[in-house]
């Protein structure tokens, strides 16, 4: 076995490539076996760093010294100066924004601490199907510390001063919802889990689920003691096969070690968890249409109040959270709540776990400290855009949220700051776009899912919704009018001040957060029928420049709906009223004469 | 399992398993045991972890090589997705992606018998609640 001494890890990420590292690579590898230190030194390439604006990176182990800006002619340095005498490249090192000083060891990088794993502390780390991993991690001593040494009014306070919110999306404060079921006097309660992730690209609760099921399990058991409940139920959804099959052999486990079931820990406290199956319907994720769901009507909203504290599953008090709030109560209570409020924004505290997904090189599942900026989300940890593109715009909140521009990339991530954007937490899916999305079709997209999924019971919602999709179908299809703008502007606001439920009253916002953000492509498309970024097909223009045509007919022969005519060695024609832009002309042309407009 | 009927149980417990894992860590033994753990979530799964977890079994154990090879939850490197932790005795744990049966057999043969490590580590970019 070869022992090295010493390993030089050089960021292989798409970003680091294009600036050499591979040359960096063979450059390090050259004079190390010129030093002779072959035996003693390895140079591996790795994965992205995420530190894509100050690569390539080269980082030394054991020692931990942090190369940014590494050109291939700086590897001689490198070598003879670290790797034999011992002393770092200064020049090389990373110097931090604030103080200007220089920074050898990686562990004192601002960028080391942009990630912190509460909710995911296990996630990645433990066996999801063994309990004893999870014990050694300091598992159900949360619920043994609550039911033993505080009662439920001092566990309530320690939730209320961590100043954890809803993680789901709405926000609300979760210590606040637990007195107020608390102080629901009923005969029977319930403790509600909702893991019905509706968001396209959002996947935080099902890898908490499959990841780390018993922090859940054990926050349910803290929550049911505190309000006064002695039975759970997670709704989750049926389409999330190995999150509930992780989950149920937790609740077995949980229940063969009497950390569920009667007499729970000798405390007499007792607590049991069942399942509930969704079929996938969005509005099922509302907590009301969630309840009714899993009463057995059907999955639609009802007015509130009565809140479900008040009157919830079967008319009884109930306590609804989402997965990941629950996931960061046992780490609170451990921890203690002055621990917990230390981490985020004065009025968000903690941290959030985002699905990074969309044109991002990086994509991936993270959980960042409130007030992190979109930028440090998006460049630091997710590795910038694919392919070296232009940001254009992220997506937060999913079919609910909005698109925000690079405008807001500094702007801190928190559950105010979001809203005040025009766009909103929501779960926590992130969908980064780049220059060659249109934002027309974003809009379209995200309301044909909502159009898909409003359940038909109020109809601002059900017909607002319709006619929205309309009118953007018009316009990507080039047939907008510049009344049409001030038409969806109109129409969404009614939909949003008169819907039932948060389906419909926030289904429009990607489409006035388009408008508002995004104004010129829209004027484009209806003043010039002209979709800046090429994706309304519709809109798309192919002619044949004449003097490059050489009479091939190779366009002749591809079309399949014939729209191209001419004689050989003529020049080619299309027949607008007939090409349906398919793009095949376009492709196999070998003389560049077909043009795009 | 026996029941955990108290705190102090549940105390107990924890302590074993604890060590237990401790003694698996730093074990000076000469069968000295390699850990590995092969992330299967679902986006781990749908990108092949499975053949790859079972692969690590049936290669090591074939091999003779002390390991023991469990599964665990999403690691959060979606795009390096199947996701790998090999911890040798002693050392710090490190992460592979992209661990098709190639990687895994190129991961045993070179990091897991030489100790050298090979092309595809990913950084962790992380602080954990312990820090």
């Amino acid at each position: 076995m070869t022992d090295y001494k010493i390993h030089l890890l050089i960021c292989g990420g798409t970003g680091c490539k294009s600036s050499e590292s591979d040359e960096i690579k063979k450059s390090l590898k050259y004079w190390i076996d010129e030093a002779n230190l072959k035996e003693e030194a390895q140079v591996v390439l790795t994965g992205c760093f995420g530190f894509c604006e100050k690569g390539p990176i080269v980082k030394v182990l054991p020692d931990n010294t942090f190369y940014v800006e590494v050109k291939p002619s700086d590897a001689e340095e490198i070598v003879k100066e670290h790797l034999l005498k011992g002393r770092p490249v200064q020049r090389l090192l990373y110097k931090d924004p604030h103080t200007n000083q220089q920074i050898s060891d990686s562990k004192g990088m601002d960028f080391y601490k942009k990630q912190m794993r509460i909710a995911l502390r296990n996630c990645g780390f433990i066996n999801p199907e063994s309990i004893h991993e999870y014990i050694s991690r300091d598992g159900y001593m949360a619920l043994g510390k609550c039911l033993t040494e505080l009662t439920p009014e001092e566990t309530i306070k320690e939730v209320k001063d961590s100043g954890l919110r809803g993680r789901g999306g709405g926000g609300f404060p979760t210590g606040l919802k637990w007195e107020i079921t608390r102080n629901s006097e009923a005969d029977q309660k319930y403790v509600v889990c909702n893991a019905d992730e509706g968001d396209p690209g959002a996947f935080m609760d099902r890898s908490i689920l499959e990841g780390d099921p018993h922090s859940v399990i054990e926050a349910m058991a803290i929550c049911g003691y505190c309000i006064g409940a002695d039975k759970g139920l997670v709704y989750i959804r049926a389409e999330y096969p190995l999150a509930i099959e992780r989950l149920t052999t937790a609740l077995r486990h949980a229940r063969e070690y009497g950390l569920l079931g009667n007499d729970i820990l000798g405390t007499g406290f007792n607590f049991e968890i069942d399942i509930r199956l969704g079929a996938g319907a969005f509005v099922c994720g509302e907590e009301t249409a969630l309840i009714h769901s899993m009463e057995g009507l059907r999955g639609e909203p009802t007015f509130k109040p009565p809140f479900p504290s008040v009157a919830g599953y079967l008319g009884k008090p109930t306590n609804v959270n989402n997965v990941e709030t629950f996931a960061n109560i046992p780490v609170i209570i451990n921890k203690g709540a002055a621990w917990f409020s230390e981490i985020g924004t004065e009025k968000s505290k903690g941290t959030k776990v985002f699905a990074l997904a969309g044109k991002i090189n990086n994509v991936g599942l993270i959980e960042v400290p409130m007030g992190t900026t979109l930028r440090e989300v998006i460049y630091d940890i997710g590795g910038g855009i694919k392919d070296g593109k232009e940001f254009k715009s992220v997506q937060t909140g999913g079919p609910s949220g909005g698109c925000l521009t690079k405008d807001f990339l500094d702007t801190p991530i928190d559950y105010d700051n979001l809203l005040a954007a025009g766009s909103m937490m929501g779960s926590g899916g992130m969908i980064v776009m780049d220059e060659d999305d249109c934002m027309v079709s974003i809009a379209k997209f995200y309301l044909e899912f909502t159009l898909e999924e409003s359940c038909g019971k109020c109809s601002p919602c059900r017909i607002g919704n319709k006619r929205l999709h309309e009118i953007l179908e018009k316009i990507t299809k080039g047939y907008g009018e510049e009344k049409d703008i001030e038409r969806l502007k109109l129409l969404s606001n009614v939909i949003k001040d008169t819907s039932l439920c948060g389906l419909g009253q926030s289904s429009p916002n990607p489409v006035l957060s388009t408008i508002a953000n995004f104004e010129d492509e829209y004027l484009a498309h209806v003043q010039e029928q002209r979709c800046p970024s090429g994706q309304c097909k519709a809109l798309l223009k192919y002619e044949i420049i004449e003097d490059l045509c050489t009479g091939c007919t190779l366009c002749f022969r591809n079309c399949p709906v014939g729209a191209i005519t001419g004689e050989r060695r003529q020049p080619h024609y299309i027949d607008q009223s007939l090409c349906i832009k398919c793009g095949a002309c376009y492709e196999k042309c070998k003389f560049n004469a077909i043009k795009l407009s | 399992m026996t029941k955990i009927k108290t705190l102090a149980d549940l105390r107990k417990i924890r302590d074993e398993v604890q060590s237990k894992i401790r003694l698996r860590e730093n074990s000076d033994h000469p069968e000295q045991v390699v850990q590995v753990k092969v992330g299967m979530a679902t986006c781990g799964i749908a990108s092949g972890a499975k053949e790859t977890m079972k692969y690590f079994m049936d290669e090591l154990e074939q091999q003779a090589i002390d390991a023991v090879v469990t599964q665990t939850g999403c690691m959060g490197y979606c795009y390096a997705e199947p996701t790998v932790e090999i911890t040798l005795p002693g050392k710090e744990p490190v992460i592979f992606g992209f661990v098709d049966k190639e990687k895994a057999e190129e991961i045993i043969d070179v990091y897991i018998k030489r100790g050298e490590l090979i092309d595809g580590v990913i950084p962790l970019t992380f602080r954990t609640i312990d820090d």
